[in-house]
């Protein structure tokens, strides 16, 4: 190959460099170590993180039991080792399941269009906010604090440089449902998008509906975000919604210590030529049999350039994959079956602490211990790893925690959590 | 004649929806162990949905054969050359997603408290100080999603810097043989784009940069090697011009297949850069993502990094919220910390004189195609070339061939098409990135197909342009799909 190429060592292949940017030392980087060291490295890395604690964390990363059938599917190397699927004549694989995926996010969420997928939650907010300026032409977000509260700050970076001014308003003390009136007090004829979590932040279940009267009366557009897939196999799709902007961790994600994760954002049908991300349309070959490609691409960078509607390139395929298999698994019936037991795990849980909510919930809520980090310390020695003290996004929760149960969370675990919190040495704290 | 193929039956599958049938299932719940509730009570009658119309009913073998055979549809790195330009298919090491897989990092929660998440930031207090000393920058941040995601955080530092420095600026520099992410990033961090063109030998002129470059310019973002697969070789210059008017010099990092361990863009004046990890570092493009895009910035940029950053307190790694500057989070958590975990392995199997070698290797793969095609097909700037090589159809075009059918006639012969009619500066690109994933077998049949092709142009153009004909699906009217969007199954 060197005589081929007309050099006589592989390092000629580099003379026309200039001197200067040469790096003229090895790399400060250990020598290579076989597969069987890399697997003993990271089984060592593994055993520092928690091993064996049950969990009551939720708060946007669910605990959810994967179907074997997931990682069968996506180690597939046929779908781990393409590509964006550009040459669709051998791209139909990842095309079809690609359709299928977003044929089931309007089904789930009761929009016309959805997405091939965005990187996550957080950042399908701002792409779904910016979406909603384009449309209307305003400027102004409107979000409310029940949202992530991560979710908002990617939201305030994204929106920083766009011109657009993000407010908020608040929740009602005692339901943790959003506050209508301070919501009819800030939207103005310059709002483009309110913007509402259901089951938000706290679990519980907002009031959709009366959000988006509000919006439209005024010619905003309602953004819906969920963080837990879950809870639209038992609830209703945001009616009402213009914009659905989603996490799909729940669908046989694993949590992963924070990604990677898949978005979504779903529209109406007269909404489709503002959306961003990669969207796969019907079509025919010549033969005249159905195939699918890759379409509305002139929305997107590699054709707009800076004028398309968003810059993102990469998405979330093999993620949206996992969580194709997980919808098809489940299904119409086992995905309500698991929705009803999630809903089940949480309602026996919260009969035994304090929710400090009045509004319903799904499967996780918030719960008044007083000393949340103090309570989880207690918790740990049980290898139990407590609820989302909430101080440190909500000073004015900051006796509070956000529990979660799954179906994975066992009602012994929700015994122990339970009398722990009562215990003497929770007590004490608490007093 | 077509040696690494021959035709094999493909299966017919019929979408979920059109499967289904009542009453079939795939899942599995254990006993309820609580009381059961009344989902009209627990959740508000209101709530409750009746059920989710369309929704597909399979049973396990039933979606165990839909993907599979759907699987079979795809062209993939597993079955052969990708030699798709600018996106390095390299191979996929399977250790990669065992690790990723292992339960404590799999399943550690973003919220965890950190005493119990300590192997989880070590992991990528490692990785960054590898990714540091790669590209000879002085910090990296884990956060962003994607290349894309990358350049978004790397231009928001460059504003977040020069607006402490007394003005954010208005205009950024991008040359026309930039990626589409480029500007469309610019845009959104708020910034006007400016193009400037290329000399005729592909690189950055640095005549028409000085006169760009005046005190409204914030960055030029550059690509290096470019996407001619030409190292900019006036960079050090260029890199002077615009730090002399306090402006910065921002690397899309989407070719650093061609430099690891050969040159690092920190030694060669580059202020802030991302890297692909599903690019150079071989974590699976997976269809299409997830992807990883860690930014690397030089000292003065790192007060304005993403929040949280990972500090050492007393002998462990903590997350500091606390930093006035930062831009603020890209999104939530810390990043894809499943790529990050594939990377990491990536680089601990190579060592640093293995991530050197596969660059060599990269290289010699390029110009060793390069070298063999360049008698069949026209080459525009023939300046050295790294891990890829550009050509265009303008000998195939005179007989009403273009790039495309070139590709698509590609398939037939066992391979993925090249990158097809980018960069826009080529007339009819033909972009081609081997990376050091192939052996010369393989290369061989890739160039002795590519050849075959060129010799078919001249005797049979129609058999090339009514390629590919040996795949299941034929050409795809895009046209039709894009005119009347049908994006989502519906019941007839």
């Amino acid at each position: 190959m060197l005589d081929a190429c007309g050099v006589e060592s592989a390092e000629d292949l580099f003379a026309h460099l200039p001197e200067a940017v040469r790096l003229r030392r090895p790399l400060h980087l250990a020598p290579g170590i076989s597969e069987y060291e890399i697997v003993d490295y990271f089984r060592e890395r593994a055993g520092e993180n928690a091993d064996g604690y049950a969990s009551f964390l939720g708060a946007g990363v669910y605990r959810h039991y994967r179907p074997v059938l997931v990682d069968a599917v996506v180690s597939r190397g046929e779908f781990l080792t393409s590509y964006t699927p550009y040459q669709a004549e051998i791209s139909q694989g990842t095309l079809t399941t690609i359709f299928e995926f977003q044929t089931m996010i309007c089904q789930l969420t009761g929009m016309d269009v959805a997405n091939a997928s965005m990187y996550d939650g957080s950042t399908a907010v701002p792409e779904a906010a910016m979406m909603a300026a384009r449309i209307t032409g305003r400027h102004r977000a409107l979000a409310a604090r029940s949202v992530h509260p991560e979710y908002r700050e990617v939201l305030r970076t994204y929106a920083l440089h766009q011109g657009m001014p993000v407010e908020e308003f608040g929740y009602v003390k005692d339901s943790g449902v959003i506050d209508l009136e301070e919501l009819e007090r800030k939207i103005d004829d310059q709002t483009a998008a309110v913007i509402v979590q259901s089951p938000n932040f706290f679990g519980v279940i907002d009031d959709v509906k009366a959000a988006a009267e509000i919006a439209h009366r005024h010619g905003a557009l309602l953004v819906v975000v969920f963080t837990e897939a879950v809870s639209l196999g038992i609830l209703e799709p945001p009616a009402g919604a213009d914009i659905v902007a989603g996490e799909l961790q729940s669908f046989a994600i694993s949590p992963s210590y924070g990604g990677p994760y898949a978005g979504i954002i779903a529209t109406r049908e007269k909404f489709v030529r503002q959306m961003p991300g990669r969207l796969v349309g019907q079509t025919v070959d010549t033969h005249g049999n159905r195939a699918f490609c890759l379409t509305l691409s002139t929305r997107e960078q590699h054709i707009r350039r800076e004028k398309a509607t968003s810059n993102i390139c990469t998405n979330q395929a093999l993620i949206a994959l996992m969580a194709t298999v997980f919808m098809t698994v489940y299904g119409k019936v086992g995905l309500r079956e698991l929705a009803l037991q999630n809903t089940a795990k949480a309602h026996y849980l919260a009969g035994k602490l304090k929710p400090a909510f009045t509004g319903k919930f799904f499967n996780e809520f918030v719960a008044r211990v007083g000393n949340p980090e103090a309570v989880n310390k207690t918790l740990l020695k049980k290898k139990i790893i407590g609820g989302l003290p909430l101080g440190r996004f909500y000073p004015e929760l900051a006796d509070s925690m956000l529990v979660c149960a799954t179906e994975t969370t066992r009602r012994g675990e929700m015994d122990e959590l339970s009398d722990a919190l009562r215990a003497p040495a929770a007590e004490e704290v608490l007093a | 004649m077509i040696k690494k193929v021959r035709s094999h039956p493909s299966q017919n599958e019929a979408l979920l929806f059109e499967r289904s049938s009542p009453g079939k299932g795939a899942w599995q719940l254990p006993e309820l162990d609580v009381p059961a509730v009344d989902a009209s009570v627990a959740l508000g009658a209101a709530n409750v949905r009746a059920e989710i119309p369309g929704f597909p009913e399979v049973s396990e073998v039933e979606a165990i054969r839909h993907f599979t055979r759907l699987s079979t549809w795809n062209y993939a790195i597993d079955h052969g050359m990708y030699p798709l330009g600018s996106c390095t298919m390299k191979y996929n090491p399977r250790i990669n997603e065992l690790v990723a897989r292992i339960e404590g990092l799999a399943w550690a929660h973003p919220y965890q408290p950190e005493a119990l998440a300590q192997g989880a930031m070590e992991v990528m207090a490692r990785l960054e100080a590898a990714l540091a000393e790669i590209t000879g920058m002085d910090a990296v941040t884990l956060q962003p999603s994607a290349g894309a995601q990358g350049e978004l955080t790397g231009i928001l530092l460059i504003r977040a810097l020069l607006e402490k420095r007394g003005s954010p600026r208005r205009k950024i520099l991008i040359p026309d043989s930039a990626h589409g992410t480029n500007p469309a990033t610019a845009a959104i961090a708020g910034y006007v784009v400016e193009n400037v063109k290329s000399t005729d030998t592909g690189v950055l002129d640095l005549e028409a940069l000085a006169r760009a470059a005046d005190g409204d310019v914030a960055a030029l973002m550059v690509t290096n090697p470019n996407t001619l697969g030409v190292f900019e070789e006036n960079i050090v210059q260029a890199a002077e011009i615009l730090h002399a008017k306090g402006a910065m010099l921002y690397m899309d990092g989407a070719n650093m297949n061609a430099l690891v361990g050969i040159a690092r863009p920190g030694d060669f004046g580059v202020d802030v850069m991302h890297l692909n990890l599903h690019k150079t570092f071989s974590t699976p493009h997976g269809g299409g993502g997830p992807g990883a895009g860690p930014v690397a910035v030089k000292k003065a940029l790192e007060p304005f990094l993403p929040t949280p950053r990972l500090k050492r307190v007393r002998g462990k790694w903590a997350w500091d919220f606390k930093r006035k500057r930062s831009i603020g989070r890209v999104r939530a958590f810390y990043g894809n910390f499943g790529v990050l975990v594939r990377a990491l392995a990536y680089i601990l199997a190579h060592g640093g004189p293995g991530l050197r070698n596969a660059t060599v290797d990269a290289v010699l793969n390029a110009v060793y195609i390069r070298k063999q095609l360049e008698p069949y097909f026209d080459l525009p700037y023939p300046a050295p070339n790294m891990h890829e090589v550009v050509f265009s159809d303008e000998r195939q075009a005179k007989l009403g061939v273009r790039t495309g059918d070139l590709a698509k006639r590609l398939i037939d012969y066992g391979f993925h098409p090249y990158t097809v009619s980018f960069p826009m500066i080529v007339h009819g690109a033909l972009m081609i990135e081997p990376t050091e994933t192939e052996g010369k077998l393989e290369l061989d049949q890739f160039i002795d197909a590519m050849i075959s092709i060129a010799k078919e142009v001249e005797t049979d153009p129609e058999l090339v342009k009514q390629a590919p004909h040996s795949t299941r699906t034929s050409r795809v009217d895009e046209v039709a799909a894009a005119r009347k969007p049908v994006l989502r199954w519906k019941p007839a």
